[in-house]
């Protein structure tokens, strides 16, 4: 916390300097550039390198679930498996590629020349790989690394735990520092740094969307900050918040964690409807339906988030009436979000469509994700939740809103920024491959995960019961094409790094609108350093 | 571009068509071959109502994706720019956005009836007619039945061998238990749950029971079933290493059928303490206990401490030239007998006989090259557990 | 530029308030959730200190049945057994049930007791004069002791709760209290008067 606040002021003298001189060369340029545009891309890359990372950790837990049976690896390993998967996914992937994008764009949509804080900016960055790094090694000391999920519920991760617990607290907690500064970063960024004539209501839904998510950030990632720290007191240095022996509640961690755990979901949405919100009015040339509505909505979503956490843990034993406020609570998050789905379509309503990549992500992401709506809205209902709770329906659902929902949105942002940011339109081919190959093993891998786990497969297990047996088949044969699939997506990414490609225009998709446009592809080192003026 | 868009469309409509075929397939399953791909109705009143909760909501929500999905397909296939269309403008209507935020919360509020009643019904606190003691432990359950000295552990049956593919895999494979719980149809059956280590969830899908264990506290659930039968579900929350290998298996009997099981539970409690105090006034050959130890280890110990008692190193500790296994004995034996706190060292002494643990202990002072010689025979684990010293 | 610099400090600055702020919050979750607890009876926590029992009415109208659990954790190896495993009480009267441990190991041993009731909301209503669950209770090697709870239970029971569970778990707890090793129990080898 200490380097974050040391770090806080922007050096204007050289901050200056490096506008005229242009970016330095080499690694040094990536260590320490202030430039938005350099820690986006830093910062995509590092989420689509975490990606596979995790990608290949599913890989392992699906291989070892194709067959009953013990084949692969030990139960150990494999819980150690989903534990850093979901870790590296939730932690490593979608939260940094978001701020990837917020930094390449939010200065790019509200003609800002950078981030306000663009010293914050690159520690911020940095500190992730030093993260992950302790994350991973922690697989590889004596007793293996974290195996107790990733929401890590006391007492499994303090007293039963393996000494490497140490080692993730320290993890998570880079993490959330990282998250917290990118958060005030953009936060600094929107409120003081908007071109003149750019308004609240006029700021693109991008960028409301992650100022919302900022403002989740800051709430709950300390939260997450002193639940990790209660962990580690609680293994190493004899207190025992959790402990039931020493006066403590092994629940209260419960309640601590999905305290953050529930805003958290929406921090690794909230964006993805901003992305949709800016790709569908662009290719169904029409301005968004219920601009207004959109912003609204985002804001109760993040307001409800707060009094919803306990629908995590229903079956933990809660008096009638508390189990009854969580459920209509959880149920009434489902009015915005069907605002926001509505108004997707209604944008798309009599507009004149064209269907290229973004596009089709952001089409697959509404139909999917609304899947993933849905099925969370069955699980909110509490008494049917007792039999969803900890199943493979639970699993289906938030790989639907987490997968075909966040990291499409991902995707979907970055086929149509991409263009601009080298200046080159990508490989259009493998794009196509990329979207339908991925779009048909994601449902073959998560849609069948419904029926397993209405059937009764618990989740978290290395092994199960034959009746499960030929749909695990294909969900691991989904999984592994969903792997592969991502390869195609790893060769257009380097193809269009290095430039290849025919040029675009300035405005990129014929509908796109917004300051981002009308700056030059591809987009300059240095953009709006006189500030434009909204009209 | 249009023959992009026209492929497009194709392959959209393939997947709609693919989604309503599964949905088809859905709805059939649910008669013929219910269970495989559906929540099951369960043998219980509290789960036939949750069941149809469930389908209530299924099918609201299937209705609810089709009109939307509906429209935006309709629109995809009608607001083309290829089909020459131009562009509308409008970007509000007052009117529509309050019927969609209003409509869905009436949906909602029709959706929360049923489910509030259903879960007061599941919360009802009225005395029941027997209680169970459901307690959670790495990777098995005991059943105690309060106001019967009856209590046993129940531990996952399956052999090692048929999960690691060396022997075909059985019909119940890794949902069958070496002693089910049994309970009585007809009645209200109250069980109260807790757990001696970690976390822990008590699943019993076709009574319509999850509940967690919770190391300190007491959680309850109750049932009344209806048919007899044996019912089978699993350890539902991360447990660590063989969370996946802890399954419930409880045995509906009719009343007549219960009490007659009852009645043989509590003689057969009533002969094995006749048949410790008989052991302890006799001594068993280093062989009886080191084939005896062997067998109790591999289904007791092996899990953690490995078949080499070498044990997952950082996990757990290896026995294999362990200090305390090669010198102190009695030591070992409270080990054994009382478990450590704060680790997956169990208590074995609620679990196991003195004959087991006498054997067991003396398996693990001389297998793998721990050549104590030491023997130990029941008598002198009772004289630990009892404190009667040595 | 030189303004901006200054604005982007002083927003900086609130949101690391309101970041250690919420940091704070974090551990203040931990005293809210007991009050949390307090105030709904989830869990079933009951009240770490002596009621005082007030000399009221007490409803001969109403039986409520009391049901003892007594469990020892892993690790611990005394015999801890509830001399009373069902009482029917009047909601307001002072009753007394009396549990009974003991130490067969071969060092001295300091535990914990801890309380959990069921269904949770009854534990609001549970309203504990003594207890030896408020204190550690120490035993050298070998010595028993009957040890005494006192309750009454708040005649604004609700209605539908005819029944409830109290559990008690015996936890060792001797590596963190080594200081009262030496504590001699006050309970030791006295049958306590009015236990049943």
């Amino acid at each position: 916390m200490t380097k974050a606040t040391e770090t806080l002021v922007p050096d204007h003298a050289s901050a200056h300097q490096d506008h005229h001189h242009g970016a330095p060369k080499g690694i040094m340029r990536w260590l320490l550039t202030t430039n938005h545009k350099d820690i986006g891309t830093l910062y995509l890359w590092f989420a689509f390198i975490m990606f596979l990372v995790g990608g290949a950790m599913a890989m392992v837990i699906r291989a070892e679930l194709f067959q009953p049976g013990l084949q692969i690896v030990d139960p150990n390993f494999f819980n150690q498996m989903t534990t850093v998967h979901g870790l590296i996914m939730v932690f490593g992937a979608v939260m940094p590629a978001f701020t990837g994008l917020a930094n390449w764009l939010i200065p790019m949509m509200i003609g800002a020349p950078d981030m306000a804080l663009p010293r914050m900016n690159n520690w911020s960055f940095w500190i992730l790989p030093f993260a992950f790094a302790i994350l991973l090694g922690s697989l590889f000391v004596e007793g293996g690394g974290p195996a107790f999920g990733w929401t890590f519920y006391a007492p499994l991760s303090t007293t039963y735990s393996s000494d490497s617990t140490a080692l993730f607290v320290f993890s998570v907690h880079i993490m959330g520092i990282s998250s917290i500064m990118g958060a005030i970063n953009v936060i600094v960024t929107i409120f003081n740094m908007r071109a003149p004539g750019m308004s609240w209501m006029k700021m693109p839904l991008f960028v409301w969307t992650w100022l919302i998510t900022a403002f989740l950030l800051i709430a709950v990632m300390p939260v997450l900050a002193g639940a990790v720290t209660m962990v580690l007191t609680d293994k190493f240095f004899g207190t025992s918040f959790f402990d039931a022996a020493g006066g403590g509640d092994p629940v209260m961690f419960q309640h601590i964690f999905w305290f953050f755990g529930h805003p958290e979901v929406y921090i690794m949405i909230l964006p993805a409807f901003g992305i949709i919100s800016q790709i569908v009015p662009t290719f169904a040339r029409k301005p968004l339906f219920g601009y207004a509505s959109m912003v609204y909505a985002t804001a109760s979503i993040a307001l409800l988030s707060f009094i919803v956490w306990a629908h995590h843990m229903f079956t933990t034993g809660m008096p009638v009436f508390a189990e009854m406020f969580f459920m209509f609570a959880t149920m009434l998050i489902s009015v915005p979000t069907g605002v926001k789905v509505f108004n997707w379509v209604a944008t798309m309503w009599r507009g004149a469509m064209t269907f290229e990549i973004p596009m089709l992500f952001a089409l697959a992401f509404i139909v999917l994700f609304t899947i993933g709506g849905l099925s969370g809205l069955m699980l909110a209902i509490t008494p049917v939740d007792f039999q969803y709770h900890d199943t493979y329906f639970v699993v289906a659902h938030f790989h639907y809103v987490l997968v075909t929902g966040a990291v499409f949105s991902i995707m979907a942002a970055v086929y149509y920024w991409l263009p601009k940011w080298t200046g080159k339109m990508f490989n259009i081919t493998l794009a196509k491959w990329h979207f339908w190959c991925s779009l048909i093993s994601v449902n073959v891998l998560f849609f069948p995960m419904h029926f397993v786990g209405l059937a009764g497969m618990p989740r978290r297990i290395p092994d199960y019961s034959l009746q499960f047996a030929d749909y695990n088949q294909w969900i691991s044969i989904g999984g592994f094409a969903f792997g592969l699939s991502q390869l195609i997506f790893l060769t257009l990414v380097i193809k269009a790094c290095k430039k290849q490609g025919e040029p675009v225009s300035d405005r990129v998709w014929e509908g796109a609108q917004g300051l981002e446009w009308e700056i030059p592809s591809p987009a300059p080192y240095h953009t709006f350093e006189t500030p434009p003026v909204v009209k | 571009m249009k023959k992009h868009i026209r492929n497009a469309m194709m392959v959209w409509g393939g997947i709609a068509a693919f989604t309503s075929l599964r949905v088809l397939a859905q709805t059939e399953s649910t008669t013929q071959r219910s269970g495989e791909l559906n929540l099951r109705q369960g043998v219980t009143d509290i789960s036939g109502q949750v069941y149809d909760l469930h389908m209530l909501m299924f099918s609201i929500c299937v209705v609810i994706a089709v009109l939307v999905f509906g429209v935006m397909f309709y629109s995809i296939i009608r607001h083309r720019k290829s089909r020459g269309v131009k562009p509308a403008h409008f970007h509000e209507n007052i009117k529509v956005e309050i019927a969609w935020t209003i409509i869905p919360f009436l949906i909602l509020v029709f959706m929360a009836v049923p489910a509030a009643k259903t879960l007061i019904a599941m919360e009802d606190v009225s005395e029941p007619d027997m209680t169970v003691l459901v307690t959670g432990s790495q990777w098995k359950w005991h059943y105690q039945y309060m106001n019967s000295d009856v209590s046993f552990y129940s531990v996952m049956a399956t052999q090692r061998e048929q999960i690691t593919n060396k022997f075909t895999k059985g019909e119940n494979y890794l949902l069958e238990v070496d002693r089910p719980l049994v309970i009585p149809t007809g009645q209200k059956v109250r069980f109260l749950i807790t757990s001696d280590d970690v976390i822990h969830s008590w699943w019993v899908p076709d009574f319509a029971i999850k509940k967690d264990a919770n190391p300190g506290f007491i959680n309850e659930v109750w049932t009344n079933v209806n048919e007899p039968g044996i019912y089978r579900g699993q350890c539902a929350e991360l447990c660590g290493k063989d969370h996946g290998f802890m399954p419930v298996v409880v045995i509906a009997k009719t009343p007549d059928e219960y009490n007659a099981w009852m009645t043989e539970q509590e003689s057969r409690v009533k002969q094995a303490k006749a048949e410790e105090q008989r052991l302890l006034a006799m001594s068993m050959s280093m062989d009886e206990l080191m084939t005896l130890g062997e067998k109790v280890y591999n289904s007791t110990c092996a899990a953690c401490h490995m078949p080499t008692g070498q044990g997952l190193p950082g996990v757990f500790p290896a026995l294999k030239g362990s200090p305390m296994v090669l010198q102190d004995q009695q030591a070992h034996i409270e080990i054994v007998l009382n478990g450590k706190a704060g680790t997956a060292m169990q208590a074995f002494g609620k679990m196991l006989s003195l004959k087991d643990i006498a054997a067991v202990v003396t398996y693990e002072r001389n297998a793998w090259g721990n050549n104590t010689g030491d023997i130990i025979q029941p008598k002198d684990v009772n004289a630990v557990a009892t404190g009667t010293g040595i | 530029m030189a303004t901006s610099s200054a604005q982007h400090r002083k927003l900086t600055l609130r949101l690391v308030i309101i970041v250690i702020g919420m940091f704070g919050f974090g551990f203040a979750l931990v005293p809210l959730y007991d009050v949390f607890c307090d105030i709904t009876g989830i869990n079933g926590k009951t009240q770490n200190s002596a009621a005082v029992w007030q000399s009221g009415q007490i409803d001969n109208s109403r039986s409520i049945t009391v049901e003892f659990i007594t469990r020892t954790n892993s690790g611990m190896s005394w015999e801890f057994t509830a001399q009373t495993q069902r009482i029917s009480v009047h909601p307001g009267e002072v009753n007394t049930v009396s549990f009974y441990v003991r130490n067969p190991a071969r060092n001295n041993i300091i535990a914990q007791a801890i309380p959990s009731v069921s269904p949770g909301q009854a534990a609001l209503y549970l309203n504990k004069t003594e207890c030896f669950c408020f204190n550690q209770q120490a035993l050298q090697a070998g010595q028993e002791a009957w040890m005494p709870m006192s309750f009454y239970v708040d005649p604004d029971l609700p209605e539908d709760i005819t029944y409830f569970t109290l559990q008690y778990t015996l936890y060792d707890v001797t590596d963190r209290a080594a200081d009262l090793t030496d504590n001699e129990n006050p309970f030791l080898r006295q049958p306590v008067s009015g236990s049943r």
